[in-house]
C-alpha cells in the first residue's frame, strides 16, 4: 500500500500546484474586476469626453474636466464644509465619549450596565435610521441646515465609547493606583494614564470616523439644503444630477475630486487603514 | 473630582444619546390617530415592494458578500503573487464615497454604451437598460452593494485567519487534507465567530444602504429598486408625511430589533460582549 500512496502524493501535488495557478488567476481577475470601476472613472476623467466611452490607446490626456468641473459646482466650499464637518465631528466624538468611556470603565453607579446596553444599542440604531425624528429635533432646536446640526447625532458614538471601554479596561490597575498615590486627580489620571496608553485605539477610530463621514450621504442630504452646508457627498449629488446632462467626464472627475482625499490617504497609509478597521471590528 | 466625571459629565452624555436614540413619536401620532397610519402602510402596495425588495437585497448581498470576503481573505492571507496589490485592490471600494462610485456604476449600466454592454456586445450577447428594466434594476443595485461591502468584511476575516494557528495548516498537510477539506473542516468553524459578527454587520446594512439607490435608481422604475429606508426616506422628505414615515421607521427599528436579539439571545452571546 506505501508505494501508490507516495506516487499519490506526487501527482496531488502537481495537481495542487496547478489548482494554486488557477487561484492565482481567479484572485487577480476578482480584483482587476473590483478596481476598474476606479480605473474606468480615471480613464474618463483624464480624456477629453469624446474618449470617455472609447478606449484608445491615443487618446489625448487633458485636465479639462477637473478645472470645468471645479468651476461649474462651489466644490472649494464643499470640500472646506466636508473637511470642517469630519474635523468637528472627531473632535467631538474624541472628548464625549472618551469621558464617557471613562466613566463606564472605571466607576461603579446606579444603572451603568442599564445605561451602557442602552448606549450599545446605537450600534444597531444607527442616527440615519431616525433620520425623520432627528429632523424633528433638529427643526426644534433650529439647527437646519447647518453643519453643527449635520455633526449633532454622531457626537456619541457607541461605536467610539464601546471601543474606547474595552481598551480603558484592560489598563492595569497598577497604573492607576500609582497615579492615585501621586495624588492625580481623575481628570488626570485620565490625561495622563489612559489617553496615552489607548493611542492605537483612538488612531483606529479615527480612522473609521474620518473616512464614515467623509463618505455619509443620507443624513446631509436631508438636513442641508444649501451651498453653507453641503458637504461634499451631498454637492456632488446635486451637481451630477442637474447641471449637467450626462457628461461623463465632468461628472468623473467630479467624482475622483471628491474621493481623492481618502484615497490618496488610503493608498499612503495603507497599512495603518487596514489594522485599524480590522482593530475597530474585533473589539 | 471623581464625581464630577462620573456623575456630571456621564449623566450628560447619557441623555444626550438617549435623546438621539429616542423611539419618533409613532406613540404619540397614534394618540390621535389611532392605527391609521399602520392600516394605511398595511394596505399600501409600495410599502409591501419595498419590503420585499429589502428582503431579496439582504438575502443576496449577504451570502454573496459574506461569500467573496471569504475567498478574498484566503487569498491574501497566502502566499500569493502580488499579495499587497490583491488587498488593496480588494479593499478599494470601502473607501470609496458609495456617492462616487454610484455615479460610476451609472454609467456602466448605461444602455448602449455603457461599460457591462460593450462587454455583452463583445461576446455576442444584447445588451441591456440595467437600470430601467424592473427585473434587472435590483439585481444591478445587488452588484454594486456586493462589490462594495466584500472589502470591508474581507478584513475580518483575515484578521481572523491571521489569528488561527500555523501548526493546523501543517497538520492538514501531512494528512494529506484537500485545501477545500481543510477549509470546510478546519477554517470555517473556527471562523465561526467572525462569520456571526459579519452576518450582524451585513444584515443591519442591508437596511442601511441607500445611498446608492438614490443616486442610481431613485427606487425605481415603478418601485422596483424601493427599499425601506428609501421609501421612508422618500415619505418622509419628499412627501413630508411625518406621521407615516415614523411608522415605517418603526417597522426598521422592529426590524433591527430583531437582529439584535438574534445576536444577544440566539447566538454566541459572548463572542463580542464581555
Amino acid at each position: 500500500m506505501r508505494q501508490p500512496v507516495s506516487d499519490l502524493r506526487g501527482s496531488t501535488r502537481r495537481l495542487d500546484r496547478a489548482r494554486g495557478w488557477l487561484s492565482t488567476s481567479a484572485a487577480w481577475l476578482v480584483a482587476i474586476v473590483w478596481i476598474v470601476p476606479l480605473l474606468y472613472a480615471l480613464w474618463a476623467a483624464f480624456h477629453p469626453s469624446a474618449f470617455a466611452t472609447k478606449f484608445v490607446l491615443n487618446a489625448p490626456l487633458t485636465l479639462a474636466n477637473f478645472v470645468s468641473a471645479w468651476q461649474a459646482a462651489p466644490f472649494t466650499r464643499y470640500f472646506l464644509n466636508t473637511t470642517m464637518l469630519v474635523a468637528g465631528v472627531l473632535g467631538m466624538q474624541l472628548v464625549v465619549c472618551t469621558l464617557a468611556a471613562y466613566a463606564f470603565a472605571c466607576y461603579e453607579f446606579l444603572g451603568k450596565s442599564a445605561l451602557f446596553a442602552l448606549v450599545l444599542i446605537q450600534l444597531m440604531v444607527m442616527p440615519e435610521i431616525l433620520l425623520v425624528r432627528n429632523y424633528q429635533t433638529l427643526t426644534q432646536l433650529g439647527l437646519v441646515d447647518s453643519l453643527f446640526g449635520i455633526g449633532l447625532p454622531y457626537f456619541a458614538s457607541a461605536f467610539a465609547i464601546f471601543l474606547l471601554r474595552q481598551t480603558f479596561k484592560t489598563i492595569p490597575k497598577e497604573l492607576v493606583e500609582a497615579a492615585v498615590m501621586e495624588g492625580a486627580s481623575s481628570l488626570q489620571i485620565l490625561r495622563k494614564v489612559y489617553i496615552p496608553l489607548a493611542k492605537p485605539t483612538y488612531l483606529a477610530f479615527a480612522l473609521v470616523s474620518v473616512s464614515y463621514h467623509w463618505n455619509n450621504f443620507l443624513w446631509p442630504l436631508v438636513v442641508s439644503n444649501s451651498v453653507e452646508s453641503r458637504p461634499l457627498t451631498v454637492g456632488l449629488q446635486v451637481f451630477s444630477s442637474t447641471d449637467q446632462g450626462i457628461d461623463w467626464s465632468i461628472i468623473t472627475a467630479a467624482t475622483l475630486l471628491t474621493s481623492a482625499p481618502l484615497l490618496i490617504g488610503f493608498l499612503i497609509f495603507q497599512r495603518q487603514f487596514v489594522q485599524s478597521f480590522m482593530r475597530a471590528g474585533i473589539k | 473630582m471623581v464625581l464630577l466625571v462620573g456623575f456630571t459629565h456621564f449623566p450628560a452624555v447619557a441623555t444626550f444619546i438617549d435623546s438621539l436614540m429616542s423611539t419618533p413619536r409613532a406613540g404619540r401620532a397614534a394618540v390621535f390617530v389611532g392605527m391609521e397610519n399602520y392600516r394605511v402602510m398595511l394596505e399600501d402596495p409600495i410599502f409591501w415592494k419595498s419590503v420585499m425588495n429589502n428582503f431579496w437585497f439582504a438575502f443576496i448581498t449577504i451570502p454573496f458578500s459574506i461569500g467573496m470576503s471569504i475567498l478574498m481573505a484566503l487569498w491574501v492571507n497566502d502566499k500569493i503573487a502580488g499579495r499587497d496589490f490583491l488587498r488593496t485592490a480588494f479593499f478599494l471600494p470601502t473607501v470609496l464615497p458609495m456617492i462616487a462610485v454610484a455615479n460610476i456604476w451609472i454609467f456602466f449600466y448605461t444602455p448602449g454604451y455603457g461599460l457591462v454592454n460593450q462587454i455583452l456586445q463583445l461576446f455576442g450577447f444584447a445588451g441591456h437598460n440595467w437600470l430601467g428594466e424592473p427585473n434587472l434594476v435590483l439585481g444591478s443595485v445587488i452588484v454594486v452593494a456586493i462589490w462594495k461591502e466584500a472589502g470591508f468584511f474581507m478584513i475580518f476575516y483575515l484578521a481572523a485567519l491571521q489569528s488561527l494557528s500555523p501548526s493546523y495548516k501543517e497538520a492538514a498537510q501531512i494528512e494529506g487534507a484537500s485545501a477545500w477539506y481543510f477549509f470546510r473542516r478546519i477554517q470555517w468553524p473556527l471562523l465561526m465567530p467572525t462569520t456571526i459578527f459579519v452576518l450582524i454587520n451585513a444584515l443591519i446594512n442591508a437596511f442601511r444602504m441607500v445611498d446608492h439607490i438614490i443616486v442610481m435608481t431613485k427606487g425605481g422604475p415603478d418601485n422596483a429598486s424601493s427599499l425601506i429606508l428609501f421609501y421612508l426616506y422618500e415619505v418622509g422628505f419628499k412627501f413630508w408625511d411625518q406621521g407615516y414615515a415614523s411608522v415605517l421607521t418603526v417597522v426598521l427599528l422592529c426590524i433591527l430589533a430583531l437582529v439584535g436579539l438574534l445576536q444577544f439571545f440566539i447566538l454566541d452571546r459572548r463572542a463580542h460582549y464581555q
